[in-house]
């Protein structure tokens, strides 16, 4: 290595160049700097090389830094208690697709509790751990449905990373404004601007803000502009009225009713009747009672109906479409909408006093009774009237609850959504019972979570009443799921019982036993692992 | 959760798993469904029953007495250690959802982990004892050395042919001869004994192969092996340290002789590189009191995580004795006092200008060294047109990423935790970037590992 020290003395800054080069065409081609041709040479080069390669690795100096981003916005709520931090890098880490596939076992499928665990934590008010916030962002990115909550959680700084990384790009159009923030209460200066120039989406956002601090407010800024606005923009404004609608509405309601798009007065009518106490509702009542009475001529009092002549300009101004689609009769489709807008109210007085369960207990002539008390079905929900949803809804128990009747499963949800969550869960519990769980998917979907003891003890008793019967639990496991997701786990332990693998009765499916076992097995193991992901998540006792 | 004062997390079990798949597994299992009869011990025994397709449970017992060197049993017909039903029951052990009570262990659980202690008791003797009768027939010994050597040596030899036939004909030739030369020639080297050369020779091989700029880097690597041949012939005329650095860069092994250091240990970073046939784990250590930082290798064959697994964040009470070599940070770990706790000390960072002087220092001992151990003080990660790189908080100099650090997940965890604050990072630094390892926020908080 004697040579070495020459090649060092003779560097120049071109001299690494030079020997790139020449190590490229090759020594019998060209002659490295300081050396003889012939056999040596190569030698000389790689020494040269060597000495270069150092020197150029010891010489290294750092580069010129590059614009550094803008610092994250700070979040303000307090971090996760450790124990919930592990859980929640555990929740992330079981992605979908990580699995095996096949048969789930025993073992809990952790991405499903990941939507419960993020409604704690936020319910809670935490601030996610930003070492996590790439694993948040890629499930959130993989599960739309899972995206507001995780955004929600993953906070200002995920929308900072978001910037950073176009895989995350969705979080920007997920967040209106792109995390852009309503202007305060008092900025009447940048509402108004936000209101003139923003984009529609930044539009909507700020009057559902708006509208949720101060309803008069909202409907002032949607008012100034009104008539300028795009027909379809004017059905989405509109429509942001829906929630927290309010009497004081009504004006700017009824001046909707002669807006030139069809579209724009339907839901203007639609809002209306949804307001008992308006003068929509009212001329809705004079019509739809005109079309049906009590005949009391009978020995059994029965309804009777006259459905509407024709469609009127009136009808039509109040929002009551006059062509019927295709394969209904004129005529009962204007009663299902005069029905179906008449303020619930005015049946009571109307039909003889009676109540609403009397009402809809009485025979209607005709063949009747399918349209009116699907009309009297859509008011209950658009009224929320919970008094007619109830006597809609009949017993539990009626047989016609569980099949064809005039009310149907889907409706029969959708008026469960009007009754305060325990009588929801007592009727869906008693539904149950009678007519077991094949029909109760759609009904148990309404159910307030957790779900409350009664309906709980009603679903676990139905899935051991069908393991007795010896059909697969695969059978049920959409009602499964909903039980790993739904069910209180403190009712774990009643469950217990059910883990060990009967005897096959004769008529059994084969092997259905061992299946079962599995399944309430992995749904303990839900329940116990809900339990603990709550407890972490509540705020420190001691 | 806390056993014999330690805490294990998720992660710290996950990275026992040898391979993806047992992770996957074993993360399935780590909850309370199929277990039954599970208990921990003061000793730090973890055991229980877990329910498979068949009719008898396995039983399953994990001894954690040494924090380090976790042993695994299970009676699945699994041949990985450790298995999915191991790293299950230590998951739901880690979990802490009182699913693993503490309790006195069962016979069948008892008895292997006694039995397995008492092993490990006698093992140590014997090895001491073997010690001894190797320095007792050093005739024998300097025999099979000197044999050695002269394989080496003409190893080196037909290298240093290969490399000037190479250079002669020109490195533009090297792209169409392709990788079959190199294949052939790494395997002459370890006919020659010589894992080092041979590794360096393989690697090589796919340099062609790496885009613009590739007979730079070919014509580095070529003047780096050149330079160990060199070294290794004339290894005599050598500074004791340089010598011992060659002999351990050609792959000769050598004891670790260092004297023992006993300090604190913090566990910095632990991530394994595998190249088919062997599994290389790597876990930098910091003495919270020496301010030293120290390297641990251990090896597992395809498909066998190597037995070493450290806690990641946690600090090991222990003794280190370093691996022959200048400027060399491999120890090897000795005997350890405690089992992993955790610690509020965290290495003392640098500037950027600082890391990359001390890795030229580094390469005055040891001119192969790729890459430096170090901890950057106060630093912000900042894109930089398609790559990332470090950016010193109060200076105006940076350090660029790593092409391998830029397309890992772990550069988004550390991009997360500044979110364009400074941070305090620790990583490999050399001449092709800087490599994040782990990361700590400028406030208080513990290790973020990035690898």
């Amino acid at each position: 290595m004697s040579r070495t020290t020459t090649a060092v003395d003779a560097s120049l800054p071109a001299t690494w160049e030079e020997l790139v080069t020449t190590a490229l065409l090759g020594t019998d081609r060209r002659t490295p700097a300081g050396s003889a041709p012939g056999p040596d040479a190569p030698s000389a080069l790689l020494d040269a090389a060597a000495v270069e390669t150092v020197r150029r690795r010891a010489g290294l100096r750092p580069a010129r830094s590059a614009e550094r981003p803008r610092p994250a916005p700070d979040d303000s709520r307090p971090p996760l208690p450790p124990a919930a931090a592990r859980r929640l890098a555990m929740l992330l880490a079981d992605r979908p697709g990580a699995s095996g596939g096949g048969r789930r076992g025993t073992a809990p499928d952790l991405m499903e509790l990941l939507p419960q665990w993020l409604a704690a934590a936020n319910a809670r008010g935490f601030a996610a751990p930003p070492a996590e916030l790439p694993a948040l962002l890629d499930a959130a990115r993989g599960r739309t449905d899972l995206r507001p909550a995780a955004l929600r959680f993953a906070g200002p700084r995920a929308l900072w990373l978001a910037r950073l990384n176009p895989d995350w790009r969705f979080a920007l159009r997920s967040t209106p404004g792109g995390g852009a923030s309503v202007p305060g209460p008092h900025d009447t200066e940048g509402i108004r601007r936000l209101w003139q120039e923003g984009l529609f989406a930044e539009r909507v956002a700020l009057l559902t803000a708006v509208r949720s601090r101060d309803p008069a407010a909202g409907r002032d800024l949607l008012a100034a502009t009104w008539a300028t606005e795009r027909a379809e923009d004017r059905l989405m404004f509109l429509d942001s009225l829906r929630a927290g609608l309010r009497p004081d509405d009504e004006p700017f309601l009824e001046g909707a009713l002669a807006d030139r798009s069809r579209n724009v007065r339907a839901t203007a009518a639609e809002l209306l009747s949804a307001l008992p106490g308006s003068a929509l509702a009212g001329r809705m009542a004079v019509r739809a009672g005109a079309c049906v009475a009590v005949d009391r001529t009978r020995d059994v009092p029965e309804i009777v109906v006259e459905a509407p002549h024709e469609c009127d300009a009136g009808m039509e101004r109040d929002g009551v479409l006059a062509k019927a689609p295709a394969g209904r009769g004129e005529r009962s489709w204007w009663l299902g909408q005069l029905v179906e807008a008449a303020p619930l109210g005015s049946w009571s007085r109307r039909l003889g006093g009676r109540t609403p369960q009397q009402i809809v207990a009485l025979p209607v002539a005709d063949d009747w009774q399918g349209e009116l008390h699907a009309a009297w079905c859509r008011a209950a929900v658009r009224q929320r009237d919970a008094a007619w949803s109830r006597a809609l809804l009949g017993e539990p128990s009626a047989p016609e609850a569980g099949g064809p009747g005039a009310v149907s499963l889907a409706e029969r949800a959708k008026l469960l959504g009007t009754l305060d969550a325990a009588e929801r869960a007592e009727w869906v519990a008693g539904f149950i019972e009678t007519h077991g769980l094949s029909e109760a998917f759609q009904l148990l979907g309404v159910c307030a979570t957790p779900w409350a003891a009664p309906l709980g003890r009603a679903v676990v008793d139905a899935l051991n009443i069908a393991r007795d019967a010896g059909s697969y639990p695969w059978s049920f496991s959409g009602v499964m799921g909903l039980a790993e997701r739904c069910l209180d786990p403190s009712e774990a332990g009643r469950l217990d019982a059910l883990l060990a693998i009967p005897d096959e009765p004769e008529n059994a499916s084969p092997g259905a036993g061992g299946y079962w076992s599995e399944a309430f097995q992995r749904l303990v193991t839900t329940l116990r692992l809900r339990a603990a992901m709550l407890r972490e998540l509540a705020p420190a006792t001691s | 959760m806390t056993q014999q004062g330690v805490c294990w997390t998720a992660d710290q079990v996950l990275a026992l798993a040898p391979d993806s798949a047992s992770r996957t597994a074993g993360r399935r299992l780590g909850t309370a469904g199929p277990w039954s009869e599970t208990g921990s011990s003061v000793e730090g025994t973890v055991w229980g029953l877990c329910k498979g397709s068949g009719t008898t449970a396995y039983r399953t017992v994990v001894d954690l007495a040494d924090a380090s060197a976790p042993a695994f049993r299970c009676s699945c017909p699994s041949r990985k250690a450790p298995c999915k039903h191991a790293l299950g029951l230590l998951l739901l052990w880690s979990a802490g959802d009182r699913a693993v009570p503490r309790g006195e262990a069962p016979e069948w659980a008892e008895q292997w982990s006694a039995e397995r202690r008492t092993r490990t008791e006698r093992r140590r003797g014997p090895d001491d004892a073997g010690a001894r009768r190797g320095a007792a027939d050093p005739e024998a010994a300097r025999r099979r050395a000197e044999r050695r050597a002269e394989r080496v040596t003409a190893g080196a030899a037909e290298l240093e042919q290969r490399l000037t036939d190479l250079l002669r004909g020109g490195l533009a030739s090297a792209e169409r001869s392709g990788h079959g030369l190199w294949e052939e020639t790494a395997a002459r080297m370890v006919d020659a004994q010589a894992p080092g050369l041979a590794s360096r020779v393989r690697e090589l091989g796919a340099l062609p192969g790496t885009g613009p700029g590739w007979p730079v880097r070919l014509l580095e690597e070529c003047a780096l092996l050149h330079l160990l041949g060199r070294g290794w012939l004339r290894r005599e005329l050598l500074p004791e340290g340089l010598a011992a650095t060659v002999r351990s860069r050609v792959g000769l092994p050598a004891p670790a002789d260092g004297p023992p250091v006993r300090d604190r240990w913090l566990v910095l970073a632990q991530y394994d590189t595998t190249d088919g046939r062997l599994t290389t784990r790597r876990v930098w250590l910091y003495g919270t009191d020496s301010g030293r930082t120290a390297l641990l290798l251990s090896y597992g064959a395809a498909g066998r995580a190597p037995e070493l697994a450290l806690p990641v964040g946690l600090a090991l009470d222990a003794e280190l004795s370093g691996y022959p070599g200048a400027g060399q940070p491999r120890v090897a770990l000795g005997e350890r006092f405690a089992a992993p706790a955790p610690t509020p000390v965290r290495p003392a960072g640098t500037t950027t200008a600082r890391a990359l002087a001390g890795y030229g220092e580094a390469l005055r001992d040891d001119p192969w060294l790729d890459s430096v151990p170090v901890t950057l003080g106060r630093v912000i990660p900042a894109p930089d047109g398609d790559g990332w790189q470090l950016a010193d908080a109060d200076q105006d100099t940076a350090l660029p990423l790593t092409p391998a650090a830029r397309s890992r997940p772990g550069l988004w965890r550390l991009v997360a935790l500044s979110g364009g604050a400074p941070v305090r990072v620790f990583g490999e630094c050399g001449h092709q970037g800087f490599t994040p390892l782990a990361a700590w926020p400028e406030g208080p908080g513990e290790a973020v590992p990035l690898c």
